[in-house]
């Protein structure tokens, strides 16, 4: 039976954590992720969970002792957003090739500098290419459905990596909504028990993690790992499967959005999709074929299905909330243009950068988007391929 | 997988998740001794078997079997020279380069 409430998102993320029960939890600090440690310790402290708490010092601290938490068997996790998740930068590698299954909730924020608390993707999207599953979430029920499905994904025996639960800071973290949980008995056996097929802490096996690696074996490591990879976007899939059975909510690598028959459409991440999804509806409404792609996940990057999804649609506007200083664009534009040239899919592209540092999204500025993809469209030029959004002249 | 089938010839399919090894005592199986700088040579006329050097070795490279030193083990001895410092009848004599 589900369990009606009102919940920000991180509350919703907290207990998703506490309905799971992790072993260990190693955390420090952060806005706007303060709240998740903070609300767990507190069902730690009432007796609620009967996980161990680990107050760091530092984020660096925080994912080293994930780190070895998780290699000495314990399911492990931790929370953190903006500079804690660059803090963390060397640990996690270190996790993703020592293919330990760590969750991470991360609450979207900028970089510094200039120092700033709010809501876009530069921190996440700067770890993009430190091997971990990456998953994002456009409200803060899909924040606590991804981590309920985090580890089932996470520590399954063709991935064994590790995984961050994205959401944006603020904007759905400190939002409160209405929000669907499920019991926690019904969280509790779709979780499952973890356990690893070797851990530290087992005292009749040797076991040695993390180990040196000569020129003759590392490139080896890495082929395997990046293999890990691959096979996760169907684990993520079946994942999806067996938790729409259980809570009727669907899943999937990406959500599209009236794109069927779409001749202009947006890629786009996170809470900003819900904005964009109000701007096709009016352009819809006026007879305008406008639609929409929200990327749930991320890393694995699934370029095929995206490619697939997009190959009819006229022109493009892949939006950014962070820029790479490529010069040409974000991250999210480089790949999904890869990817439809790569399908041979002859699409015009246009990449936005939007949303930095907390700058609002309104219905009109997505429209302002649309507005240039009708000029794509019908003059067949595309112009300046990378654009920022909503900046003064 | 044992470490034995850790050598240069596996594949990425068969190779340990992370390099993760499954037992203890591994290092005898992986030849370090190719990164040795200079090579030591013992002497067995000037040697007394007082058995100063087996100790100090960082890498266990100087076996020792019912009491007696035997040969180096070059597999493993990077060449550091502290077995020669220690020596005191000049039995280890520090010979230049690898081999």
């Amino acid at each position: 039976m589900a369990i009606r409430e009102r919940l920000s998102g991180n509350e919703a993320i907290a207990n998703a954590m506490r309905q799971i029960n992790p072993d260990v939890m190693a955390a420090f600090p952060i806005t706007p992720s303060t709240e998740i440690p903070q609300y767990f310790s507190t069902f730690v402290a009432n007796g609620r969970v009967d996980t161990e708490f680990v107050p760091v010092e530092s984020e660096h601290s925080a994912m080293s002792a994930c780190v070895g938490s998780e290699a000495a068997g314990a399911r492990t996790l931790t929370a953190t957003s903006s500079c804690g998740l660059a803090l963390m930068w060397e640990e996690l590698y270190i996790a993703a090739s020592c293919r330990l299954p760590i969750a991470l909730a991360c609450v979207n924020r900028a970089l510094s500098g200039p120092i700033n608390i709010n809501c876009d993707h530069s921190d996440s999207m700067g770890a993009r290419d430190a091997g971990w599953i990456q998953i994002y979430a456009e409200n803060n029920q899909e924040a606590y459905d991804n981590f309920v499905q985090a580890y089932r994904i996470a520590e399954h025996k063709d991935v064994r990596l590790p995984i961050m639960i994205c959401q944006d800071g603020f904007i759905t973290s400190h939002s409160v909504e209405n929000i669907s949980l499920l019991e926690d008995d019904e969280v509790k056996n779709f979780v499952g028990e973890y356990n690893p097929e070797a851990y530290l802490l087992n005292d009749n096996a040797s076991y040695a993690v993390g180990p040196y690696d000569n020129p003759t074996h590392y490139i080896e490591h890495k082929r395997q790992q990046t293999q890990a990879m691959i096979n996760a976007k169907q684990v993520i899939l079946d994942v999806a499967k067996e938790f729409k059975e259980l809570s009727g909510r669907e899943y999937g690598l990406f959500e599209e959005y009236k794109l069927d028959d779409a001749e202009i459409a947006l890629v786009i991440i996170g809470s900003a999709a819900g904005t964009s999804k109000d701007a096709v509806d009016k352009l819809r409404a006026e007879g305008v074929k406008a639609g929409l792609l929200k990327l749930r996940v991320f890393r694995p990057f699934p370029a095929e299905e995206i490619a697939e999804a997009l190959k009819n649609v006229k022109a493009l506007a892949i939006m950014d909330r962070a820029d790479s200083f490529s010069s040409q664009g974000g991250p999210l534009g480089a790949e999904v243009t890869g990817a439809l040239y790569r399908a041979g899919a002859a699409v015009k592209t246009v990449n936005y950068v939007y949303g930095l540092g907390g700058r609002d999204v309104k219905v009109e500025n997505i429209l302002e988007v649309f507005d240039a993809l009708k000029e794509i469209e019908k003059t067949g030029c595309v112009g300046e391929s990378f654009r920022y959004l909503s900046v003064r002249e | 997988m044992s470490i034995e089938h850790l050598n240069e010839s596996v594949s990425w399919k068969d190779i340990t998740p992370g390099g993760e090894i499954y037992e203890g005592g591994t290092a005898v199986a992986i030849k370090t001794g190719e990164w040795r700088t200079d090579t030591p040579k013992f002497i067995a006329d000037k040697c007394k078997q007082c058995l100063l050097c087996a100790p100090v070795c960082p890498d266990c490279s100087i076996p020792v079997v019912d009491g007696k030193r035997g040969e180096f083990d070059l597999d493993h001895c990077k060449g550091c020279g502290i077995c020669a410092k220690v020596c005191p009848f000049g039995a280890i004599e520090m010979m230049k380069g690898e081999k």
